[in-house]
């Protein structure tokens, strides 16, 4: 489903990846992890089209066709959805009218009406309360003065709602406690099914306890230097990552 | 001639169109005079350093309306409020419109300002208000006040309310090829008593138009008064609107104004508090293009402890579109625990746009509040990625973050019509579909 192949992006001269290939397959989930400045946030951002990076050589293709000419948007039409690690607040847009705007906008690109506003809220309604948000909470202005669970759940009650074909999770742990933690990570579990994918972005085993992945991949230096089972974040967890960066040197 | 000549020569024969005897004219006299010594305002003013009127007074405008234009209710009805029942004041190049307006005189007036200016029944009223708190120094004040003859004139008694809104609409038809229009409204609200007004200028043609309006308000002791200005005229059109605006204790008083069009507008914005626990909203916001000037200068002159001040402007700036804001906001040494807040927040979505932003803030009491603060900036690009990652194009997105921004000065329309219509010129404006509501 998604193919990357030999990914080389920059920004600003600054090379950040440096030669990625990765290949997500429909129902797995991959777990990115790495010490901090290795890549993990660039390569999704690049995934999900921000025009800050240039990507310098190689390809990201999502079932067969190269992504680099589509916007953001169209990316998010075929399929492709970010969680961030910081949500942006955006004073002034309600959640609910955000999530019609979104729903509405994909529709159209795939040339489809919009959808009736008794169904859209139906949807809203049951979404929300999969990841217990109250219903307030939908009529606040998008991610202002939310704390960071908020922001974070509201993230992946974006994601319930487009029902993406690839899903890429970047740090949605961080900031969390424990019970927002399970909330979020039930919601994404409920989500995963046989026809899509997801990426895992995490610098901690924590989250990995709760949605278990399939394969785990280390980034360091802007390449994956490990990829290995689930039982690969146990390790990096106990050891570090200081064992690995001694394994890349020796190479 | 320049336009300064024309206008001052001009007197002689405007005095041949009124009473020259009503006690109003002594008034017109001192102005003209106070015009002629001082003639327009330059750019060496610093009130006027980012505001040339030169080009405009090399025009060869008729300064005098013409009688007799008439138009269709069905062509100018987009420039309405049409979706409400309203109060309509309507003039045409100037001239009152009885045919498209709706007066009344059920326990409020709501009439012409030509009549309160002759008929006896006006005399007292006219006397106690007129020309009290407009400026008798400031030259462009001076010369509507010489030239005071028609406009809107609103009276609303202790405790009453009109049924409805009014509207106060100057259409100018394009029949002249450069006409100058000099407006003169006086709103008067007694105790305890509340109205609401819109106004709008607007030319039907590319014909050049310079409007000098003139309006005064007074906000009697628990009076509210909320006055709309819908600024969207067509790329020949240019405005200078002086409004006074006099508050008595616990009054409320908010002027909205929206900067859509014109070549030219210069909004000077006075509020003069006189009581105490006055609020005083000032609220705006600004959408421009093309090489459209939008000047506001604002004026909350706190005399009186206890009060508060709002003041929150938006703007967003494209193509070569210029944009000034200055706020002074002056607190007296016996205006104690005054609350006065002022924002000025601006986007540029073009390069070649620009913003002059200045707070003038004079404050001699040492118990208050004061808070100000100006930015000038980009559209967010983080904020912009992330609203395309769900999907929402760029220019789509972009409308949404604009529509954003202005948001919070929509928020206090108390008008809900009105509130709908702002937003659709809004979309309009970005070329969008609203397929949201805020």
């Amino acid at each position: 489903m998604l193919k990357i192949q030999d990914l080389h992006a920059s920004i600003e001269d600054k090379k950040i990846l440096k030669g990625i290939n990765l290949t997500v397959n429909p129902g797995e989930v991959h777990a990115i992890m790495g010490p901090n400045g290795s890549g993990k946030s660039t390569l999704a951002s690049v995934i999900a089209g921000k025009e800050d990076f240039e990507v310098k050589k190689g390809s990201v293709a999502l079932d067969g066709e190269d992504l680099e000419e589509l916007s953001p948007e169209e990316r998010a039409h075929k399929g492709i959805f970010l969680s961030f690690q910081y949500p942006v607040e955006i004073p002034g847009v309600t959640v609910t009218n955000f999530m019609k705007t979104a729903i509405n906008e994909s529709r159209k690109a795939r040339g489809l009406e919009d959808m009736p506003a008794n169904q859209m809220l139906k949807l809203i309604r049951e979404k929300s309360e999969m990841l217990e948000i109250d219903r307030k909470f939908l009529s606040r202005s998008l991610n202002e003065g939310f704390s960071g669970g908020e922001k974070k759940r509201n993230e992946i009650f974006q994601m319930a709602m487009m029902e993406p074909k690839l899903a890429i999770l970047d740090e949605t742990d961080s900031g969390l406690d424990i019970d927002a933690l399970r909330i979020v990570a039930n919601g994404v579990n409920k989500l995963r099914n046989a026809e899509n994918g997801i990426i895992v972005i995490t610098h901690y085993q924590r989250l990995l306890e709760y949605i278990v992945p399939d394969y785990v991949h280390v980034l360091f230096d802007g390449r994956i230097v490990k990829s290995g089972g689930k039982e690969l974040a146990l390790e990096l967890e106990e050891k570090g990552y200081d064992w690995i960066k001694q394994e890349v040197l020796v190479q | 001639m320049d336009l300064k000549d024309k206008l001052v020569s001009s007197f002689l024969a405007f005095e041949s169109q009124v009473d020259v005897n009503h006690a109003v004219h002594d008034i017109r006299s001192e102005a003209i005079k106070n015009f002629e010594t001082k003639g327009f305002p330059t750019k060496k003013q610093e009130a006027w350093k980012y505001t040339s009127l030169n080009n405009l007074q090399k025009k060869d405008f008729s300064v005098f309306p013409k009688q007799g234009t008439t138009l269709e209710y069905k062509d100018i009805k987009p420039y309405f409020l049409h979706e409400i029942d309203t109060y309509k004041i309507v003039f045409i190049d100037g001239v009152y419109s009885s045919y498209l307006s709706e007066t009344t005189h059920d326990g409020v007036d709501v009439c012409l300002m030509s009549a309160a200016l002759t008929k006896p029944e006006y005399r007292q009223v006219i006397e106690l208000y007129f020309n009290k708190v407009a400026s008798k120094d400031e030259s462009l004040t001076t010369l509507n006040t010489a030239f005071s003859k028609e406009g809107a004139y609103i009276y609303i008694p202790k405790n009453k309310a009109p049924r409805k809104p009014i509207q106060i609409v100057h259409l100018a038809t394009g029949n002249e090829a450069a006409l100058m229009l000099q407006p003169r409204n006086l709103i008067i609200a007694e105790q305890n008593a509340e109205v609401q007004i819109i106004e709008r200028h607007q030319s039907l043609t590319q014909n050049e138009v310079f409007t000098n309006s003139v309006t005064e308000i007074f906000a009697a002791k628990d009076a509210r008064i909320d006055y709309y200005k819908v600024q969207n005229d067509n790329g020949n059109a240019s405005l200078i609107d002086n409004t006074y605006i006099a508050q008595k204790t616990t009054s409320h008083v908010s002027v909205h104004t929206f900067s859509f069009g014109g070549k030219l507008t210069r909004n000077n914005l006075n509020f003069y508090q006189q009581g105490e626990h006055i609020d005083s909203t000032l609220k705006g916001v600004t959408i421009l293009g093309e090489k459209q000037h939008v000047d506001h200068h604002t004026l909350v002159h706190h005399a009186q402890p206890n009060c508060e001040s709002h003041q929150d402007y938006k703007g967003i700036f494209g193509e070569r579109s210029t944009g000034v804001f200055n706020g002074k906001i002056i607190v007296d040494q016996i205006a104690q625990k005054t609350n006065a807040f002022q924002q000025n927040n601006n986007i540029l979505i073009s390069d070649k746009a620009t913003v002059n932003t200045k707070p003038q803030l004079e404050i001699f009491a040492d118990d208050v509040k004061c808070s100000h603060g100006c930015t000038i900036g980009q559209l967010d690009e983080d904020a912009l990625f992330y609203l395309r990652s769900r999907g929402i194009p760029k220019k789509e997105a972009t409308a949404l973050l604009m529509y954003a921004f202005a948001n919070n000065v929509l928020e206090s329309v108390r008008i809900p019509e009105l509130k709908v219509r702002i937003n659709t010129i809004i979309a309009n404006k970005l070329g969008v579909r609203v397929g949201f509501e805020l």
